[in-house]
């Protein structure tokens, strides 16, 4: 078992004839995710990888019976790509692109009331990844394996070194979910951690938070409630400056608020072990 | 990109919203100037943060000659950081009363959020703590704006009903900053109403999303090279850097923001301090790590590099093999820690070994190296 993406999920790639399309199209069909078909506007009809194009996301969706999309196209476009994909039936929505103007994410939030059994997750996101079953998205296959460890994070590159260690400790991870850096995106930690709850077939969790925002704070006050996920929190960010973006858009304490401090306390006062850096995490999860 | 005061205040003039007439000086001459155009002026230090008041940057001035020495006294001046390029020169207003109008980003609701409140010329996150009731809120429908009674609605329960007509007309002028310019945050603090009973902006501020940078490159153009940035971080923008400056020694290399955030964390644990943040991105390409570690060592404070890159995909012996290579281009002598991981780690290592680069096996390992390395310099 896992949560979003299970054996079941069939996947389009939006802008699957561009090079970062291509490319990790090729990754997730070599480790068995089920790519049905991707769209490129005015491509229709050719093959990708073998996979079918269509010009869009309905045609693809009517002719394949997908379910989930994976976004690839550059920013300028991301957001009316998100909204098709909801419009299309798609009820998993995974956006890689990352610089989509906030104003747009805002809108596609208010659009995407309309479509309840939508689920976004991101933009500017890794993606995610059920180990031994498929992923829509970049995360590395190699450094996944699979297991009851749940882990969700803001960030890239910090979520595969957590994921590498986790395996090379014989931790594997039921489903590894990105939520991505943007301070308006899709689905929330608040929402991950209450679909891992739900999952059986994972029994511990780790959050990768970051500074900015207040959504680490709000999955605390839920796991507050009580949780049968052994738990693990880390916070990147302990000595960033006020006021200072830090590579992520919604990487940014604004005065008081914001910071890995109150982030932190919020978890310890959840009863959830606080990892001072990534190397503690698997100690504590143990 | 956070815009001035006076370069937000053009912004709004041209979105039809009342200004008080005011003049730009580069210089004390300039100021003088302007003063005797106006009449009395207030000397506006130009910098992007709050609270210049109190440092010293707004002076007034009653004739030509105070202008002058005003200016003289501000332009130059260092608040919080920020050298004050030009002052703006602008005539003081009649006040009746003073009330608060902005937008900015709820990032909880995912939505933008209008607010007004009665108590203007105060700073709003105080008036929020110690008064919340005072401040009427409105998320307006982010496809079609706000609708004339939700505004009618603010304007009653900010106890500003009187006003409601006048306060939608401007309000509705304030939020075009929203589709035309991709505001993200837009505060008029405060907004005096005048003894003749006009509406003015007494302040300004405006902050545009850098997201939306490509279909703006007006504002930039206008408005980006006043203020003189910090002189890496403007470097760094040339090399299309993600870079952020910081006051320590350390210079810092992530791929990935929560990776290098994470790392400058692990620096200060060792008993280090980090001169930068400095995030490279996927692929970690041997012309972008030169880059980044071009503009590194332009900062003489620092005493040694960190390096921190998880490839995933990325070659380890490819990522060390250019690292060696802008090293030695860059005629780099300072200590230089390094830990990757990633297909063919091990490769790379031995790589960096055999060149004189010190590996470290874990990231926390390679924060104590570094630290260790650079006391070893003082």
């Amino acid at each position: 078992m896992s949560i979003l993406l299970d054996a079941s999920t069939r996947v389009i790639v939006q802008g699957i004839t561009g090079r970062e399309g291509t490319f990790h199209t090729g990754q997730m069909l070599e480790m068995g995710t089920k790519v049905v078909g991707g769209t490129s506007p005015g491509k229709g009809g050719t093959t990708q990888l073998g996979v079918p194009v269509f010009n869009t996301v309905a045609e693809a969706v009517k002719a394949t019976g997908a379910n989930a999309s994976g976004i690839f196209v550059p920013p300028p476009f991301a957001a009316d790509a998100i909204m098709e994909a909801a419009a299309g039936g798609v009820s998993l929505i995974v956006c890689i692109t990352e610089g989509i103007p906030i104003q747009e994410m805002i809108k596609v939030k208010d659009y995407l009331r309309g479509y309840p059994a939508a689920r976004l997750v991101g933009a500017n996101c890794p993606g995610l990844i059920t180990p031994g079953v498929g992923k829509i998205g970049i995360i590395p296959q190699r450094i996944t394996s699979s297991g009851p460890v749940g882990l969700v994070s803001r960030s890239g590159t910090l979520t595969y070194e957590v994921a590498s260690a986790l395996t090379a400790a014989g931790l594997g991870q039921s489903t590894i979910v990105g939520i991505g850096g943007d301070p308006v995106m899709g689905l929330t930690f608040k929402d991950v951690v209450e679909l891992f709850e739900k999952d059986p077939a994972t029994t511990h969790l780790v959050v990768i938070g970051e500074i900015g925002g207040s959504d680490e704070e709000h999955a605390a006050e839920v796991l507050a409630r009580g949780t049968r996920l052994k738990t693990v929190a880390f916070v990147s960010g302990r000595t960033a400056p006020e006021g200072k973006r830090m590579g992520h858009a919604g990487a940014i304490i604004s005065g008081n608020r914001g910071t890995a401090k109150s982030k932190e306390e919020a978890f310890r006062n959840a009863g959830v072990a606080v990892a001072e850096t990534t190397d503690q995490i698997v100690g504590l999860l143990r | 990109m956070k815009l001035l005061e006076y370069q937000a205040k053009e912004v709004l003039a041209s979105l039809g919203i009342p200004i008080p007439p005011g003049r730009v000086a580069r210089n004390p001459e300039e100021a003088a100037q302007a003063c005797a155009e106006l009449g009395p002026v207030a000397v506006k230090a130009q910098v992007p943060v709050g609270g210049r008041g109190k440092a010293g940057g707004i002076k007034l001035a009653k004739s030509p000659d105070e202008a002058r020495q005003a200016a003289a006294q501000i332009i130059g001046m260092d608040i919080k950081g920020f050298k004050v390029p030009l002052v703006y020169c602008e005539t003081a207003l009649d006040i009746e009363r003073e009330v608060y109008l902005g937008f900015t980003v709820d990032r909880d609701a995912r939505a933008n959020i209008l607010m007004l409140s009665s108590k203007g010329g105060m700073d709003i996150e105080q008036v929020a703590h110690e008064s919340p009731e005072s401040i009427a809120r409105l998320h307006p429908n982010p496809w079609r704006g706000p609708l004339d009674f939700e505004l009618n609605q603010l304007a009653f329960e900010a106890g500003l009903g009187e006003l409601a007509r006048p306060l939608m007309s401007l309000i509705k002028k304030l939020y075009r900053a929203i589709p035309e310019l991709d505001a993200v945050t837009a505060e008029i603090n405060p907004l005096v109403i005048t003894k003749k009973g006009e509406i003015i902006a007494g302040d300004a501020k405006l902050e545009t999303d850098e997201n939306s940078a490509w279909r703006h490159r007006e504002i930039e153009a206008r408005y980006g090279s006043v203020l003189e940035g910090d002189p890496y971080e403007v470097e760094a923008k040339k090399r299309d850097l993600t870079y952020v400056s910081l006051d320590g020694d350390i210079g810092i290399i992530g791929n990935g923001a929560g990776l290098c955030m994470s790392t400058l964390d692990l620096v200060q644990r060792a008993g280090g301090h980090a001169a930068n943040f400095c995030d490279i991105g996927g692929g970690a390409k041997a012309e972008v790590v030169e880059n980044a570690l071009a503009v590194i060592l332009m900062n003489p404070r620092v005493k040694g590099v960190l390096m921190n890159v998880f490839g995933g995909i990325t070659r380890g012996d490819e990522v060390a093999r250019g690292l060696v290579t802008a090293r030695d281009n860059l005629n780099m002598r300072l200590p230089l820690v390094v830990r990757m991981s990633g297909t063919n780690e091990e490769e790379g290592r031995e790589i960096l070994k055999v060149n004189g680069i010190e590996p470290g096996a874990s990231a926390w390992e390679a924060a104590q190296k570094i630290v260790e390395l650079t006391r070893a310099r003082v």
